[in-house]
């Protein structure tokens, strides 16, 4: 460069700035060796991983750097009555393996327990600028934070167990842009719900996700997190958000965040990594928040979602034959009628919890719409925290007590009947309105029906047995 | 990981799209610690009614597809959640080769690293195979090293994999082993990382 002329940096976004800051080795032909700072650990994903290492003698080399917790299988009443002998193989099998190779446990009487997505952020260890897997595929809701945080399976687990590397083609980037304000009483996870309904369940896939836009700077870290959850159910292995001051806010005073002087210096590391001004994505695509209503899904995906004020699709909307066969599929899965307003829909299960939506915001908007009100008689209501901590605020709050004042079931901490793994279980042929991320079939329970929703449109069919426009039940309650 | 390089094997058509991992293997059996067994749980709840018994009208239950080795399903397949125990239990029931329009990331990562071979084709080539394969009796043949698909009826269609993942299938690596050889990198990157406040 010729002397006196300023080098322009060329823009970049927070992706291109997090991969490039944790390349660790490149080579023609091959994929990025990608350094990862933290891997979260649970019961499910793992025990094969770490037999894998014990098979060829390897060890976990940053123990310091892996965090473990049990939130898949634990039981949400009766704590240790694991009824299952399986389930109860499995989570000793972590307790023993944590032991064996020194990783630091969340176990089931630990008051950190919880769901590892939320305890993760709770305990600040999610911090902007790292790369965080976890053998889990909601793993995204990390990237809330501004962190390249994704879902892999057990092999990549062991992988990362035994080297804190793996091999990663560098994703293309798209933009997801939310323009203009959300209106009252709607939620992100309604954005979320929305998003996926407009672009479909796979337009993420071979992309991290940035969510920008005046609607999603003005979310809570909390909202932000429910976001980033959804990515993957967009097909995208990451989503993420730049940081700003709501993110340094939320971290101040975290356990595992720094303090004082070397507070100051992450927060000046951490602003760094948000996407410059001009960034070029490989995509983006926008949406109108003011566009987006409270959301009810219909059908046995995500994309298969609608306003609460809008009917059921009949298979002639498909657009192709595939589509056409996929919706009248989805139907008779979900015991729907063409053409149904979703509003006449009746529930017979409420679950309110999951890494989507079992924060301590989650249930206090939750808990504002049950508030001296009763579950309606056909329903049977449940709120699950998402952690201990959780769920020690919410009771500080007084909240379990308006919900079990309502009628509603409080639990204790885990993913529960998100997908049903412990005795959680929708059984078959019944309705519940779900605060968690999937409607897939059979997700919480053979044949059982899933309805996703945000935390207060489900309140309020607990209330009502049937869905309805919270907006219009938090003005002028039936 | 056995090497992967060529397979000829009977086809079984799975047309839909958006298959989940859910579907392929249902959460109540992820609760064993092996990575072997999974087979006999595969896509359980569209095989098995609630008693258990087999459901005449899902096609896997033909003996037609009895020893099935190759699958071709819709797009977006193995989406949802990141469960390895899917590939684990398509390889224990049979399952070599999988044909798609499109899968999901984490899924199709998961395959290569279990020595299942995705490959993806355009639709009306995935179409076209499940047309073929709904007869019962319609083999193929996936030669990976030159990237082909083919019956003996002139069928011929290639596909793209990125080189990496390729050279892990044909040569069975152990990839750990191979991230080892670099343990020198991981250390400087570690050192080097440390004196900045990246962390």
């Amino acid at each position: 460069m010729p002397k006196g002329v300023t080098h322009m940096a060329t823009p970049k976004t927070i992706i291109d700035k997090i991969w490039e800051q944790h390349v660790v080795h490149q080579e023609e032909n091959k994929p990025d060796l990608l350094y990862i700072d933290l891997q979260l650990v649970h019961e499910v994903t793992s025990p094969q991983a770490f037999e894998g290492l014990r098979m060829k003698g390897r060890s976990v080399r940053r123990p310091d750097r892996t965090f473990a917790t049990m939130d898949h299988n634990v039981p949400t009443v009766a704590r240790h009555i694991i009824n299952d002998p399986v389930s109860k193989k499995q989570m000793e099998t972590l307790q023993k393996n944590c032991e064996e190779f020194n990783v630091p446990l969340a176990d089931i009487d630990h008051p950190d327990q919880g769901i590892v997505h939320v305890i993760g952020p709770e305990l600040g260890l999610t911090q902007p600028g790292k790369t965080i897997v976890c053998g889990d595929s909601h793993t995204s809701t990390h990237g809330a934070f501004g962190a390249l945080a994704f879902g892999i399976g057990t092999s990549e687990v062991e992988h990362v167990l035994a080297t804190q590397t793996l091999w990663q083609a560098r994703p293309k980037s798209m933009n997801v842009k939310v323009n203009g304000q959300l209106n009252p009483a709607v939620t992100a996870k309604d954005l979320i719900l929305a998003i996926i309904a407009k672009f479909g369940v796979k337009f993420g896939t071979g992309y991290v996700v940035e969510y920008t836009g005046e609607a999603i700077r003005n979310l809570t870290m909390e909202e932000r997190m429910t976001v980033c959850n959804m990515s993957i159910e967009a097909g995208a292995r990451a989503g993420l958000i730049s940081p700003d001051a709501t993110t340094f806010d939320y971290l101040k005073g975290r356990r595992h965040v720094p303090e004082g002087e070397a507070f100051e210096k992450a927060v000046d590391y951490w602003s760094s990594l948000a996407s410059d001004e001009g960034a070029a994505y490989d995509a983006t695509v926008e949406i109108a928040a003011d566009e987006v209503e409270p959301q009810v899904t219909w059908g046995t995906n995500p994309s298969m979602c609608i306003p609460v004020s809008g009917h059921v699709p009949a298979p002639e909307d498909g657009h192709s034959a595939a589509d056409k066969e996929e919706i009248e599929r989805a139907l008779e899965y979900m015991g729907l009628e063409a053409n149904q307003p979703i509003s006449s829909v009746t529930v017979d299960h409420v679950f309110i919890g999951s890494c989507t939506n079992s924060r301590l915001s989650d249930l206090r908007r939750a808990a504002k719409v049950v508030e001296g009100k009763k579950v309606h008689p056909s329903v049977k209501a449940m709120v699950v925290p998402g952690s201990q901590t959780v769920k020690k605020a919410a009771e500080a709050e007084g909240l379990d007590k308006t919900f079990t004042d309502a009628g509603f079931e409080w639990r204790e901490a885990g993913c529960s009947m998100c997908l049903a793994m412990n005795d959680d279980i929708v059984p078959p042929g019944e309705r519940c309105a779900s605060t968690s991320n999937r409607n897939f079939e059979g997700r919480q329970g053979n044949e059982a029906r899933t309805h996703l929703v945000a935390p207060e449109m489900a309140a309020a069919a607990a209330v009502e047995g049937r869905f309805v426009d919270v907006r219009s039940y938090l003005t002028a309650p039936v | 990981m056995e090497p992967v390089k060529h397979h000829t094997g009977l086809v079984y058509p799975l047309n839909r799209s958006n298959i989940d991992t859910d579907q392929i293997i249902p959460k109540q059996f992820l609760k064993r610690i092996e990575r072997q067994g999974f087979g006999q749980f595969l896509f359980y709840n569209w095989r098995y009614d609630n008693e258990g018994n087999p459901k005449q009208n899902f096609s896997l239950n033909d003996p037609a597809y009895e020893g099935a080795s190759i699958l071709v399903a819709g797009e977006n397949f193995g989406c949802g959640s990141s469960r390895e125990h899917a590939p684990w239990a398509l390889q224990d029931f049979g399952f070599k080769v999988i044909i798609a329009p499109s899968f999901a990331d984490i899924f199709y990562n998961n395959c290569v690293k279990n020595g299942i071979l995705p490959v993806q084709l355009p639709e009306e080539q995935t179409s076209e195979l499940v047309k073929k394969a709904e007869s019962g009796n319609y083999n193929l043949s996936a030669d990976l090293k030159n990237q082909v698909v083919y019956d003996d009826t002139g069928f011929e269609a290639s596909f793209e994999i990125v080189n990496y993942l390729k050279e892990m299938l044909l040569n069975g690596w152990d990839e750990i082993a191979v991230t080892l050889t670099h343990q020198d990198k991981i250390d400087a990157f570690e050192q080097a990382q440390e004196k900045t406040t990246s962390i």
